[in-house]
């Protein structure tokens, strides 16, 4: 395809070498396909793509190993970050990271979630936080807002029935295991290269052996919150951001790097 | 000759697995069969430098062991029924990705959280699948500490050759008892890369993707028959029975794993009073050898099938042997081992009307 492809003499900007030409199964406007383009963009910078095995969630990200040109394995759901550790602990020399929603891994897997930033096993957690079961249609999660109206809360989460949404970030930056804590998201472009950053920050560190770090974007559903895009990312700012402050948790101290 | 050590069946596993040179242990305590781990705690990082790894749950055990087994290194883990019974999704997982993978169930009696005591009552759940869908695990049946060690090379030699999780099925009192064991010498750990293992994807390959899902069905239907096809060829090639004093025999008794021992002893009383008793043990209970059954079907006069349950294998023994034999069973539950006379007693009883 390559071969016939006109290169434009001024090319300032082209589709990153990991992320494969394939067309993507998610919806318009979804966060995870931004995430999907840094995350590859990361690796090709760092020139880590023989290093790199990621492992996907079961949820809306099931098959990401169909858009990036690494080695993945496809976890049973909330197990991610224990097949990542497993994978870690027998190639502590290569780059592993889990890709993980909010039901996958603050609801179904928070065992694995918590022991995992506990033991502070050298991977980077990349934690999609959207407040929904985007790939089951819309149900509840645990990070669904005081409020929000889901498919299994159609009158809004009523928190004294259905408990509070939970901030995994903050929970697990408590954890002496984690070393880099923080929550991006990427619904503006100032705020993709922030979460970029963090991504990049995160491999590096891994090769410090110091411990786990955790990255949590805050994303959004244009499906299933029965918006438009804009519209929600516009719902993103006014309700999520508010309840999931933007910013690092927790950073490794200067002395140290 | 291996070096000669008196040894408890749980801890001639975990040698086992050192020396098979396996790479990575990840389990969770339960009794009876903690000394597994505990052992492996003590001895193998610095003997070889296998990783050993206490799990938060059994749930997240089999899924790191799918994590490693998917780097092409060779992993085990071991637990007792209900810590199994939370494997088996992973198992599931495991078996459609094909990730080789070992591991051991130190079978409690139960249901539920049952006894501490030994069992067989999870010889369905290891040999028909245990987890949803279509699947098999290899299935071994020791029947002495000297196979609980055996069986971990060969149980890592079947894994890999067929790309297949493999269990041995043991029980509560293998696990606990002592007996003199020949070990095998030190197998180096393997520098080999499977060509399907995800490790980090070279410029020169292909990516490797460890996954069990297929959204499309036509593929995933491709995917069960190549599944169903390994199955049917490991049970062409793979079947391991012992049969004893069969030939001319008028009755067989049969059993797997440590009940195989209490019928041989039963074998004897019968024999001696004149009634000539065979045996036939299954070694892999998956595949079953059914044929061993089938070639005596018509030539004696009635199998005696004996397990520390109620009566799973005895579908096995059943479809083996086709009805051209009676078939009749004693089983013991909830922890309980028959005794020789016991089921010498069960026999009489079944067969000879009460007396021999």
């Amino acid at each position: 395809m390559s071969d016939t492809m006109q290169v434009a003499e001024n090319l300032v900007y082209k589709k990153p070498k990991t992320l494969l030409d394939v067309a993507m199964h998610y919806c318009p406007g979804c966060g995870h396909s931004t995430t999907h383009k840094i995350l590859c963009e990361v690796i090709d910078e760092l020139n880590i793509q023989s290093e790199v095995v990621g492992v996907a969630p079961v949820g809306c990200s099931v098959i990401a190993y169909n858009y990036l040109d690494i080695d993945m394995q496809e976890a049973p759901h909330g197990r991610a970050s224990a097949v990542a550790t497993g994978i870690k602990r027998v190639l502590p020399e290569k780059l592993v990271f889990s890709y993980q929603g909010d039901g996958d891994l603050a609801a179904i897997g928070t065992g694995e979630t918590l022991h995992t930033c506990n033991r502070g096993e050298n991977i980077l957690i990349i934690f999609i936080n959207n407040g929904i079961y985007g790939m089951t249609g819309g149900q509840m999660a645990p990070t669904t807002l005081e409020n929000m109206k889901s498919t299994t809360t159609p009158f809004g989460r009523d928190v004294k029935k259905m408990g509070y949404p939970i901030k995994m970030t903050e929970l697990v930056a408590h954890l002496p295991g984690t070393y880099y804590v923080t929550r991006q998201s990427v619904h503006t472009p100032a705020n993709v290269r922030k979460t970029k950053a963090a991504i990049k920050k995160g491999f590096e560190y891994q090769r410090l052996n110091k411990g786990t770090c955790f990255i949590e974007v805050v994303s959004n559903c244009p499906s299933n919150w029965k918006m438009t895009p804009i519209d929600s990312n516009k719902w993103l700012v006014e309700n999520m951001l508010p309840f999931y402050p933007l910013g690092d948790i927790k950073v490794p101290s200067k002395e140290e790097n | 000759m291996g070096e000669l050590k008196l040894m408890k069946g749980n801890e001639a596993l975990a040698e086992a697995a050192i020396r098979a040179g396996a790479d990575a242990y990840f389990g969770y305590p339960i009794t009876p069969q903690s000394e597994v781990l505990e052992y492996l705690a003590n001895h193998a990082e610095k003997r070889t430098g296998m990783v050993i790894l206490q799990a938060e749950s059994e749930i997240a055990a089999i899924n790191m062991i799918y994590g490693a087994g998917g780097t092409g290194k060779k992993v085990m883990t071991s637990s007792s029924s209900p810590g199994i019974s939370l494997m088996q999704e992973g198992l599931s997982y495991i078996a459609c990705s094909e990730i080789p993978c070992l591991l051991a169930n130190v079978v409690r009696g139960g249901p539920g959280l049952g006894t501490i005591q030994p069992g067989q009552s999870d010889y369905l759940q290891a040999t028909k699948g245990g987890g949803h869908g279509d699947y098999k695990l290899i299935v071994l049946a020791p029947a002495s500490i000297q196979e609980m060690v055996d069986f971990v090379k060969l149980g890592f030699d079947l894994a890999f050759k067929y790309r297949n999780p493999v269990m041995i099925l043991t029980d509560g009192v293998l696990g606990q008892m002592m007996e003199k064991v020949e070990l095998f010498d030190q197998i180096p750990r393997s520098k080999e890369i499977p060509r399907w293992a995800t490790v980090g994807k070279p410029p020169t390959r292909e990516r490797n993707i460890m996954t069990s899902l297929n959204l499309q069905p036509e593929p995933m239907e491709k995917h069960n028959e190549h599944l169903q096809a390994k199955y049917r060829e490991i049970e062409k090639n793979e079947v391991r029975v012992e049969t004893i004093d069969c030939d001319g025999a008028d009755y067989i008794f049969t059993a797997f794993g440590l009940t195989a021992r209490i019928c041989t002893k039963a074998a004897q009383l019968a024999k001696a009073k004149g009634i000539k008793v065979g045996l036939i043990r299954p070694i892999t209970v998956y595949p079953f050898p059914y044929e061993a059954y089938a070639k005596y079907a018509t030539k004696v006069k009635g199998f005696f099938d004996v397990e520390m349950n109620a009566g799973q294998m005895l579908e096995d023994v059943k479809l083996g042997v086709l009805g051209k034999a009676p078939v009749e069973f004693y089983g013991r539950m909830g922890g309980m081992i028959p005794t020789p006379e016991e089921v010498f007693k069960a026999f009489e009883e079944k067969f000879l009307g009460g007396k021999a």
